[in-house]
């Protein structure tokens, strides 16, 4: 296998994992600023309790977050050097931007949060939580800014360096395969940078997916409680809020995903026409529900809904969502090829498109899931309301309350079904229109190199997800120290069904 | 006098993020090679709890060192990480397990868990601290570069002895640089354990630290005539050779925290060393020098140099700020059994 095969192997891999941990630090981290700012404001020790026993899971997700981060910090200069010397200029600021603004902010509080229970008074423990809170946001709006920078670069120029002479590339100017080593992109405007065209909609809609992550990872370990009858206020409790946070979470990702589809509609529509598989330019296009892309004969295959991706797309059922056959355009292929004639042209044309076929499954993953945790987000929203949610003693509401064990899955695989689509559909670029994923190789690293890396990092990586599964479960199984635990740590006495109509009658 | 020159102030900049990493991993990476020297579980607790609160963000040091260097001078920053891949690949291993030890270690009663992570702990920080030095040794010597910048050598031609011998020093280093900071957080058997090995340690560093520097000059001829140039550079050699026999003295003397800070000072007058006689270079090529990496040749546009200032200026007071404020929270002694999470 070549070494940009390799590279991207390990760079998917290294970052799927990597990602599994940071969505859940961001989700938690919320939950727990609400609890325990409850705890701030009713003083009910319960709350405390919650507070603590969540705390515990978050420790253990963000050290192996932390541990996988470290990891991505170094790939680019290990894996991309020649794309790293294209865009260091740019990219690197939003990297130690990152460091100094989020990570310093997460890791220091961090001590205190797991830390100084005992240490601190608790408003300076919960100023510690939100700062913690604070800092894996700070930290995803700038990798997600360098990650947006990539998909619309934007507050730039181009630049040829001959020896050390530097001379500014007119705008629009198409990279050649000549120009590879002696043209970089050089910042113009940071703020243009920083607000590219699709960063404000993946911010959003990447915090929107983890505080989702972050709900459903309670909602489970709470269903799990209720369905043993174990830690009953405890899970109610945290059930609760979550289910709440999920519930209106739900609209706001509605709001953002919808958002999201219509940036990509404008700034990457080679991107938008592989994900919904449109080879034809055709009025009222439709929209297919799922599927298969027959890559050869150029259709899909699969239940459509006439005009409506028309309507998703531009708001209008008429307008023609333009289809792959027409891009990129022959002007761009023209210039990127000198010398090519008509024909030649028409012929490479599929070598700058994503893999259809894969980009299209992806997505449609991420819809179905979606729309199954916006539904069940709902469901539990209406039962909790209606008093029905906790009656695990009926057997429709324990088998829902199994599916909420098993749905902590759910937002995962959106999240990362999102981000397959998104990296995936923006090949064969790594910076879009700009520098090919192929050209953006270290010439130092070589194939064998790379298997080696691989290898390392799939083992360490099996074993510390072993692993964190075995003490999550663990602290699952040693559940909250409650009056059923072994150390009661709070000292009054504790109220539990304080949100349901149900649990404050019976007080 | 014209303006301050960007380039300039980056590379002092980047030099303070890694001597700051330097000081505050190097004595993590001291416990944790110290580690298996301690016998009992409890002591090993103690060890481990030391540390507990800071190591990450300790590492974030590195973290923002390397985004600084990206963002920087990204020339340098391709150029190294590329060419030591298989070293900084081994490297990033070595701080997962140093990471994940930490956490998992005192989570499990079994005898074979802990012993399983102790083990992993401390290889973990010994292989850390010896790659990094090795890595250093290389840039101080110089590596193979052609005309684009591109490392053209190989990763056994990175275990030369001079640099294999930089590695072992560090290790000493941060050995007797962890072992200072123990004796600052343990009390009474385990403390008195620990002081015993500190002069041990320190006479083992300060001899290996004399060998290197001997070997230096005639490894690095090139750097030696720099140095030359530039004769306030013996001066604070000096004063590093000077600082070190310091922390014997003070240990002997009971001033622990005076001797953390000698050893602390060590570091940094090591890493201005290097500096006054690496500046204005950032990687040397070694046979073919006119490939060589400057601090102006792979540098970031002046525009970045700039609005990345900006960021320092605003985010590193802040980041001190609050980064004393909590080691003043954990100072003292460590204490087992507190409420941790
Ligand atoms: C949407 C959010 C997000 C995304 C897309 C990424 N990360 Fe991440 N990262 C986080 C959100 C996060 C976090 C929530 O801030 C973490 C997880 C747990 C933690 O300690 O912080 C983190 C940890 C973390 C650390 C350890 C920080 C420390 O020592 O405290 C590093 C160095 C990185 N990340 C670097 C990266 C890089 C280079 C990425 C891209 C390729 C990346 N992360 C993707
Ligand atoms: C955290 C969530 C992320 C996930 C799940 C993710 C996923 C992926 C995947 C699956 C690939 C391989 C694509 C392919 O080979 O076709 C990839 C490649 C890549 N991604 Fe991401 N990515 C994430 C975040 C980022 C961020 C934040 C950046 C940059 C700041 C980034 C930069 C890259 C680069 C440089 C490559 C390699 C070149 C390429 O194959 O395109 N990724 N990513
Ligand atoms: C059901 C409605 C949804 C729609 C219409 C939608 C739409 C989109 C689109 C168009 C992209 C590609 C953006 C790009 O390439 O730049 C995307 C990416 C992504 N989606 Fe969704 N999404 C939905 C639900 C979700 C949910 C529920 C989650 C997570 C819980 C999620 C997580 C992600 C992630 C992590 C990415 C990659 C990052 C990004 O590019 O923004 N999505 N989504």
């Amino acid at each position: 296998m070549s070494v940009e095969i390799l590279s991207r192997i390990q760079f998917a891999l290294t970052i799927s994992f990597h990602f599994l941990y940071p969505p859940m630090t961001i989700g938690l981290g919320m939950l727990l600023v609400l609890m325990e700012g409850l705890y701030l404001k009713t003083k009910n020790p319960l709350f405390h309790q919650l507070a603590h026993f969540w705390t515990r899971v978050f420790g253990l997700i963000f050290s192996i977050g932390v541990a996988t981060g470290l990891v991505m910090e170094f790939e680019f200069g290990t894996n991309w050097a020649a794309y790293s010397r294209f865009v260091g200029d740019i990219f690197g600021s939003a990297l130690a931007a990152e460091g100094i603004f989020a990570f310093f902010l997460e890791s220091g509080f961090l001590a205190l949060l797991l830390f100084g229970w005992d240490k601190v008074g608790p408003k300076t423990h919960f100023f510690a939580t939100c700062m913690v809170c604070l800092g894996s946001h700070f930290s995803a709006i700038w990798i997600l800014i360098a990650n947006s920078w990539m998909q619309t670069p934007a507050g730039f120029h181009l630049e040829r360096t001959a020896g050390d002479v530097h001379s500014r590339l007119p705008e629009g100017y198409i990279v050649q395969a000549s120009d590879l080593g002696h043209v970089r992109a050089v910042v113009d405007n940071f703020w243009g940078m920083i607000a590219n065209p699709s960063s404000l909609d993946r911010i959003c809609h990447v915090v929107f997916g983890a505080w989702l992550v972050g709900a459903f990872l309670v909602m489970s370990i709470s269903a799990w409680y209720l369905l043993n009858g174990k830690h009953l206020k405890f899970a109610k409790t945290s059930m609760t809020i979550a289910v709440c946070f999920a519930a209106f979470t739900t609209i706001l990702q509605s709001i953002s995903a919808d958002s999201t589809a219509r940036g990509v509609v404008r700034n990457q529509p080679i991107k938008l026409a592989s994900i919904e598989g449109v080879y034809e330019t055709h009025d009222y296009t439709p929209m297919t529900l799922f599927g298969w892309v027959d890559t050869k004969k150029q259709t899909v295959h699969g239940p459509q809904i006439p005009a409506l991706l028309s309507f998703l797309c531009f708001h209008n059922f008429k307008q023609p969502v333009q289809g792959l056959l027409s891009m990129p355009s022959d002007e761009f292929l023209a210039a990127r090829n000198p010398g090519l004639s008509k024909e030649k042209l028409a012929e490479i044309r599929p070598n700058y498109w994503p893999a259809v076929g894969a980009v299209f499954q992806t997505y449609h993953l991420m819809i179905a899931i979606g729309s199954a945790v916006f539904g069940l987000s709902f469901l539990a929203l209406t039962l909790l309301w209606r008093g029905w949610l906790f009656r695990a003693d009926n057997p429709l509401i324990r088998g829902l309350l199994w599916i909420y064990v098993f749905a902590v899955i759910a937002p995962q695989l959106c999240m990362q079904a999102g981000w397959f689509t998104a990296e995936m559909g923006r090949q064969p670029w790594i910076v879009y229109n700009m520098l090919k994923t192929s050209d953006g190789l270290s010439r130092a690293v070589h194939a064998h190199q790379v298997v080696f890396s691989i290898i390392l990092f799939a083992l360490i990586y099996t074993l510390l997800f072993i692993t964190f599964i075995y003490l999550l479960n663990r602290k699952i199984q040693h559940g909250p120290d409650d009056d059923e635990g072994h150390h009661t740590k709070a000292s009054g006495p504790i109220d539990g069904d304080i949100f349901t109509k149900k649990g404050r009658a019976s007080e | 006098m014209h303006l301050p020159d960007l380039n300039i102030i980056w590379f002092l900049l980047v030099g303070i993020l890694f001597t700051g990493y330097a000081i505050l991993d190097g004595f993590d990476f001291g416990v944790g090679i110290l580690h298996l020297f301690v016998k009992k579980d409890e002591d090993r607790r103690f060890l481990l709890n030391s540390i507990g609160p800071v190591w990450d963000g300790n590492e974030v040091w590195l973290v923002t060192g390397g985004g600084a260097l990206f963002a920087a001078f990204p020339g340098a920053y391709a150029t190294v990480f590329s060419g030591f891949y298989d070293a900084f690949m081994l490297l990033l291993a070595a701080l997962i397990f140093r990471a994940v030890s930490i956490e998992f270690r005192s989570k499990e009663p079994g005898r074979f868990w802990r012993q399983a992570w102790d083990i992993a702990f401390s290889v973990a920080s010994f292989l850390a601290a010896l790659l990094i030095g090795i890595a250093m040794g290389n840039i101080t010597r110089g590596i193979p570069l052609d005309p684009q910048g591109d490392f053209v050598g190989t990763f056994i031609g990175l275990l030369n002895p001079y640099s294999l011998l930089l590695g072992v020093t560090v290790v000493a280093l941060f050995a007797m640089h962890g072992a200072i900071f123990l004796v600052l957080k343990t009390e009474g058997e385990l403390q008195a354990t620990i002081k015993g090995w500190v002069p041990k340690l320190i006479a083992v560093f300060l001899a290996l630290f004399i060998v290197f520097n001997i070997a230096t000059l005639f490894e690095c001829p090139d750097l030696v005539a720099v140095m030359l140039t530039r004769p306030y550079g013996f001066i604070v050699l000096a004063l590093d050779i000077l600082a070190a026999l310091s922390i014997g003295f003070m240990t002997a003397r009971g001033y622990e925290f005076g001797s953390f800070l000698m050893s602390s000072l060590t570091m940094v007058l090591l890493m201005a060393v290097l500096g006054l006689s690496y500046f204005p270079h950032m990687v040397i090529s070694m046979p073919d020098p006119g490939n060589s990496l400057t601090i102006y040749n792979c540098a970031s546009s002046q525009k970045t140099l700039g609005y990345m200032l900006i960021i320092a200026i605003i985010g590193v007071p802040i980041v001190l700020a609050y980064t004393v404020s909590i080691y003043w929270i954990f100072r003292g002694k460590t204490r087992l059994g507190h409420v941790g999470y």
